[in-house]
């Protein structure tokens, strides 16, 4: 098997400043106060995964999913080690594809497709697809500025998942969705998984990571606390507290599993 | 969901880092997406003004009547100058096609920052996308400066071509170089925004565009390096070679006295400047995109 994504012992730091402006950075100089403060989203992560693997990405709010997301996605690079992938890449980025706010929806997909790397052809030909997958009705000649979050979200996931990538990122892309949605959304990936693609996805949905992946990568405070099976990784995590042997009704399995719990 | 039950999926390429680009020359690679953009911005630069497109137009002309009427008939130009009002058209059209690439140049990254924040794509894109919607706008007024031309009896010739394709040239260059690393640097300080309003107030006067240049080698008694190694005063001259200099009614004696004599060495340095800083500007914006999208707030 070949190696899909690759990632070497890579940090990120972020400034979070405390003083932006010449007067404030003037004050705190001379009231001795620092100036500036790093903080390490990733701290030496390393893992390798290779092709058609779908690994689910945990961790608790800040642990440094969504930093690590963007670097394997190539939108910010990483300030030590190296990351490597295979072919091409498409997928959501905290919920929401970059749309631009004064487009409308059909000038956004056209303009995201070109972003993901489709050409012209490739988008005319996939955009009933589309705009039949995000079913927006007659919203998609407003601006999306004007979208609810769900429309948002649904009109980005649907882009990005109908791109011919070998590497799909799905990041907490179902905390906004409705219900049926959801499902819809589940069931893409599937596809998008069995058909041997490598699957990216962040979630805090035990269910959800239960269903589609084969592989748990954890992260704590920016290290990779767990890396291995997906029970085990999600027993690391202490998110299966209820109880198993209690058979849960429809209704809550559903949720459970479409990861309503966001 | 056995591995054995998945369908085989074989991705020919190499293992890359994802955040790859050649900068500007991945810009040219995706002319697509670069249509897209400029498309976008065209469209999206008046965004809910009444006037629209008409904007682009409206500016440079309120600012021709404005000059023609002050340098003119306050300042008495019209009397010295030959056809003054093509003098300052002629300037004006590269002058805005400058300050227009410049301005929403280092404002493009900040302006499209949901999509930097979350589309890997080359950042180049924007500052070149800026640079390529005020170049539209040129056509128009270059059209409007023919007919002018053509009235006062101007006949065009393959020098004077020559002269505004390098006119063309230097300012698409320049505009370029700056808008990246003014858009970088945007991004880290919003100054940078405020700074290029009072850049382009010295970009208007330092250029012989609402005075002849004869008064400039009049003043400085031939010391005038220091002006002309100003690439924007070139490419207007340049401007005058091609329009103004052919509707006077000796274009030879008009050459002599309003042009330096090695002007179209001037412009082929100047392109070369202009190219040498795009590099530096490109090498610059390499290293500061990196702490880009999360710098955008």
């Amino acid at each position: 098997m070949t190696e899909s994504i690759v990632v070497e012992n890579v940090s990120k730091t972020f400034t979070l400043r405390y003083h932006r402006t010449f007067k404030q950075m003037t004050v705190a100089l001379v009231k001795g106060r620092d100036i500036s403060d790093d903080f390490k989203a990733l701290d030496d992560v390393s893992f390798s995964i290779q092709q058609g693997e779908s690994i689910g990405l945990m961790g608790l709010n800040g642990s440094g999913k969504s930093t690590l997301l963007k670097l394997i996605n190539g939108i910010m690079r990483p300030d030590a080690g190296t990351v490597l992938t295979r072919g091409r890449i498409a997928g959501l980025i905290a919920t929401g594809a970059g749309f631009h706010p004064q487009l409308t929806g059909r000038e956004n997909v056209y303009l995201n497709a070109a972003i993901l790397g489709m050409s012209e052809q490739e988008t005319r030909r996939k955009f009933d697809d589309i705009v039949d997958f995000a079913d927006i009705g007659r919203h998609l000649d407003a601006p999306v500025g004007n979208y609810s979050s769900g429309m948002f979200a649904r009109l980005g996931f649907s882009v990005a998942i109908h791109v011919d990538s070998d590497i799909f990122l799905a990041d907490e892309v179902l905390a906004v969705g409705d219900r049926p949605f959801k499902k819809k959304c589940m069931e893409k990936m599937a596809e998008i998984r069995d058909s041997g693609r490598t699957l990216f996805y962040v979630s805090h949905a035990a269910g959800s990571v239960r269903k589609m992946c084969d592989r748990v990568i954890v992260l704590e405070n920016g290290r990779v606390g767990f890396d291995g099976g997906v029970d085990e990784g999600i027993s690391y995590l202490k998110y299966d507290d209820n109880n198993p042997e209690n058979e849960p009704d429809e209704a809550s399995e559903m949720d459970e599993e479409m990861g309503a719990d966001i | 969901m056995s591995e054995t039950a998945r369908a085989a999926h074989v991705v020919e390429e190499a293992l890359t880092p994802p955040s790859a680009n050649q900068g500007l020359l991945e810009v040219f690679r995706r002319r697509y997406l670069l249509k897209l953009l400029v498309r976008r911005e065209i469209s999206a630069r008046y965004q809910g003004s009444f006037l629209g497109l008409l904007w682009s137009y409206i500016n440079p002309l309120s600012q021709f009547f404005l000059y023609w009427f002050v340098m003119g008939y306050i300042l008495n130009l019209h009397k010295n100058v030959e056809n003054f009002a093509v003098h300052i058209f002629a300037g004006l059209i590269v002058v805005h096609f400058f300050t227009e690439t410049f301005n929403a140049g280092t404002r493009s990254i900040v302006r499209n920052k949901a999509l930097v924040k979350k589309m890997a794509m080359p950042r180049e894109m924007f500052p070149v996308a800026s640079m390529l919607v005020s170049l539209y706008h040129v056509g128009p007024q270059l059209v409007i400066l023919l007919i002018a031309c053509v009235f006062y009896g101007w006949t065009p010739d393959p020098a004077g071509m020559v002269a505004v394709l390098l006119a063309i040239a230097i300012i698409m260059l320049l505009g370029t170089a700056l808008a990246l690393l003014f858009s970088a640097a945007n991004v880290f300080f919003r100054d940078f925004s405020s700074a290029v309003g009072i850049l382009t107030h010295f970009v208007r006067f330092g250029v012989p565009m609402i005075y002849p240049y004869s008064l400039v080698d009049e003043r400085f008694h031939g010391h005038t390096t220091a002006y002309l190694s100003n690439p924007i005063a070139d490419a207007v001259l340049l401007m005058q070679r091609a329009f103004w200099v052919g509707t006077t009614s000796d274009p030879a004696e008009t050459a002599r006295t309003d042009l330096p004599p090695n002007l179209f060495e001037l412009g082929a340095i100047a392109v070369v400047a202009c190219f040498v800083l795009l590099l530096v500007g490109q090498v610059v914006f390499t290293r500061l995109q990196n702490r880009i999208p999360e710098r955008l707030s």
